[in-house]
């Protein structure tokens, strides 16, 4: 478990004193460009379409914080990802809750199921915690597929009205949606590089790859590891109460486990452990099935293919090959 | 007729026994993902898909060749066994070196090739595979009605349950394996071809699951999507029997099976999600799982 991402990591964290000084500058280049690409995406590019990859880039953004600095790969995020869209899409529809709201509460629902989740989970290492996780979001499946007062079943909850954020502003537009989208992607993004970059990061890093020393040192490593979980679950709630809100639909495949594969494979493709490869990542996966979308079982072959030749000869993921390429931890 | 706490005894036995054919199941393919976990260190994603791979394997054999369900209970195995064999000697081999969960990831992805192949080629309607001639019919058993192929599944499951127990804890191959996975490098100088053992037993573990396959074609239909959900229940049996026993695989697996038939008779909402609930408790109570070496 201890060292995913130690063999392919670009510097493995260890960055002096002067290149550190350099890598906040690239970084923060790097939070500039993308800031100038969110604001000038919509006009280029259909809003609908980046936002579907905003939010997939948070959810993957939410995961690779929990397998990339926490060093614990969970294969059910669909669980907090799907539910909190079903919340929040049942909040907006049956309890005419504003989107701000409808959006917070699937938050905190992702959180909570996280903090229990989590909880049983970190009582397993390595892959029993994969398979611990995985069995935990099939038993969310179940209960999404038994209960269709509450998830409308096969159907799931369809025509979830937008409504007016703050009561001001009109989220049916496009337009308007799209920067709600984009500024709650950056606060994600910022918070999430904020996180790996606090002493409590720090902390779960070293509990990454050495957790018996970490242990040592007087860490409680289980609560560490509990702690990145619930965030990692909440911001994968987040990601997928906005989804919500943005496609007017909550529906079994939101909590469906080839969902849990397709984040695990977005942050594969775009670097684990990088800060920014999951959005490579999801840019790459939403544009894929978009274009191949007509193709039908097709799309699962090619991923499945993508997987066997990422883990092959592609450990790195596209930026952390970039970062590989130009030394400095992206 | 006698009653049983308000269910008419067919109907409970008739849950019971298919409790058992899940629980068979369960045993043969937690089964080989403990032998492969034990020298390979990776969980085998791709067993469901290989389990599917088996129940194909022999209806092609039926519906191509006219090979009949006996032949085909050995030769599916064989087939889906090589396939295995290439995976590792061309895929799981170069992943060795890194960090297991790159293991999980890779069969992760082949299981979604596989799925998706066959989905392509045949559907996911589903295709029928008949009960050997040999096997149709059944018995009254006063209490029940037993059909002889339920009865063959369990009695063939348990069977091969044994069969591998007794190899891998009785016979000299089997001390090889338990020695290798114990400690590879001290094995391997003491002469033993650890790296062929591995490929061995990899391909030992799919044909396992490619066996359950065969059995199961004649129960459910045959389906590309049988392997999917069934791997996830199998991972929380894993779960919660632990992977350091072979007795312990086999008992776990069939008392869930059969837990979970009980519970499709007394509160059938809870069918489903049953095992997932036992390993919430095991995992609260004995984190190791029953059966399991504390880590």
């Amino acid at each position: 478990m201890a060292n995913i991402t130690l063999d392919d990591a670009p510097a493995g964290g260890i960055a002096l004193a002067e290149t550190s000084r350099g890598t906040e500058r690239l970084h923060r280049a790097v939070f500039i460009g993308l800031g100038i690409l969110l604001v000038i995406a919509p006009f280029v590019v259909y809003p609908v379409f980046v936002m579907k990859v905003l939010c997939f880039a948070l959810f993957a953004l939410a995961f690779n914080l929990l397998l990339g600095y926490g060093g614990l790969l969970s294969f059910g995020h669909a669980a907090y990802f799907g539910m909190a869209a079903y919340v929040s899409a049942y909040a907006a529809k049956v309890w005419g809750f504003p989107p701000e709201f409808a959006i917070l509460s699937g938050m905190l629902v992702a959180g909570v199921l996280g903090l229990v989740f989590g909880a049983l989970a970190i009582r397993r290492q390595g892959i029993y915690f994969a398979m611990i996780t995985l069995a935990l979001a099939q038993m969310v499946f179940f209960f999404s597929l038994q209960t269709p007062k509450f998830t409308g079943g096969e159907d799931g909850i369809q025509a979830v009205p937008r409504g007016y954020l703050f009561g001001l502003f009109n989220l049916g537009d496009d337009r308007t949606l799209y920067w709600l989208v984009a500024a709650i992607f950056m606060a994600g993004l910022l918070l999430i590089y904020r996180i790996i970059h606090s002493p409590f990061g720090q902390v779960c890093k070293a509990i990454r790859d050495n957790e018996p020393r970490a242990i040592s040192l007087g860490y409680r490593a289980n609560q560490y590891k509990l702690a990145v979980f619930v965030l990692s679950a909440t911001l994968a709630g987040l990601a997928g109460a906005t989804k919500a809100i943005v496609f007017q639909l909550a529906s079994l495949t939101d909590v469906h486990w080839s969902m849990s594969g397709e984040v695990v494979l977005m942050t594969l493709v775009g670097g684990l452990g990088t800060v920014f490869g999951p959005i490579v990542g999801a840019l790459v996966i939403v544009s894929m099935q978009n274009y191949l979308a007509g193709l039908g079982s097709w799309v699962l072959v090619i991923q499945g293919v993508i997987f066997v030749i990422c883990v092959m000869l592609f450990r790195e993921g596209i930026v952390g090959l970039i970062a590989k390429k130009i030394g400095k931890p992206l | 007729m006698f009653e049983l706490l308000g269910i008419p005894p067919q109907a409970l036995f008739g849950q019971v026994l298919l409790g058992l054919i899940n629980g068979s199941f369960y045993a043969i393919l937690s089964l080989g993902l403990a032998v492969i976990f034990g020298l390979l260190n990776i969980i085998n994603f791709t067993h469901g898909a290989q389990y599917m791979m088996g129940a194909f394997v022999a209806w092609m054999c039926l519906n191509y060749f006219g090979i009949n369900y006996w032949a085909a209970l050995l030769l599916a195995p064989i087939v889906v066994g090589a396939t295995g064999i290439a995976i590792e000697r061309l895929l799981l081999k170069r992943i060795a070196h890194v960090d297991h969960l790159y293991g999980l990831l890779l069969t992760f992805g082949l299981a979604l090739i596989i799925q998706g192949l066959f989905r392509n080629q045949y559907g996911s309607s589903g295709l029928a595979y008949q009960i050997p001639a040999e096997l149709r019919g059944g018995q009254n058993l006063g209490f029940m009605f037993l059909p002889y192929y339920r009865g063959w599944v369990v009695v063939a499951s348990l069977v091969v349950c044994l069969a591998t127990w007794f190899l891998i804890e009785k016979t000299r191959l089997g001390a090889y394996l338990r020695a290798a996975t114990e400690n590879p490098t001290l094995t391997q100088a003491f002469g033993i071809n650890v790296p062929l053992l591995v490929t061995l037993t990899y391909g030992f573990g799919v044909a396992l699951a490619a066996f359950a396959g065969v059995l199961a074609a004649p129960i459910y239909s045959v389906n590309p999507n049988m392997g999917a959900d069934l791997i996830i229940v199998v991972f929380a049996v894993v779960v919660i029997g632990g992977m350091g026993s072979i007795l312990g695989a086999i008992v776990t697996g069939f008392s869930l099976g059969l837990i979970e038939g009980l519970t499709k008779v007394f509160y059938p909402e809870a069918s489903a999600t049953v095992i997932f609930i036992i390993m919430v408790l095991v995992l609260l109570v004995k984190p190791a799982g029953l059966f399991g070496r504390a880590a």
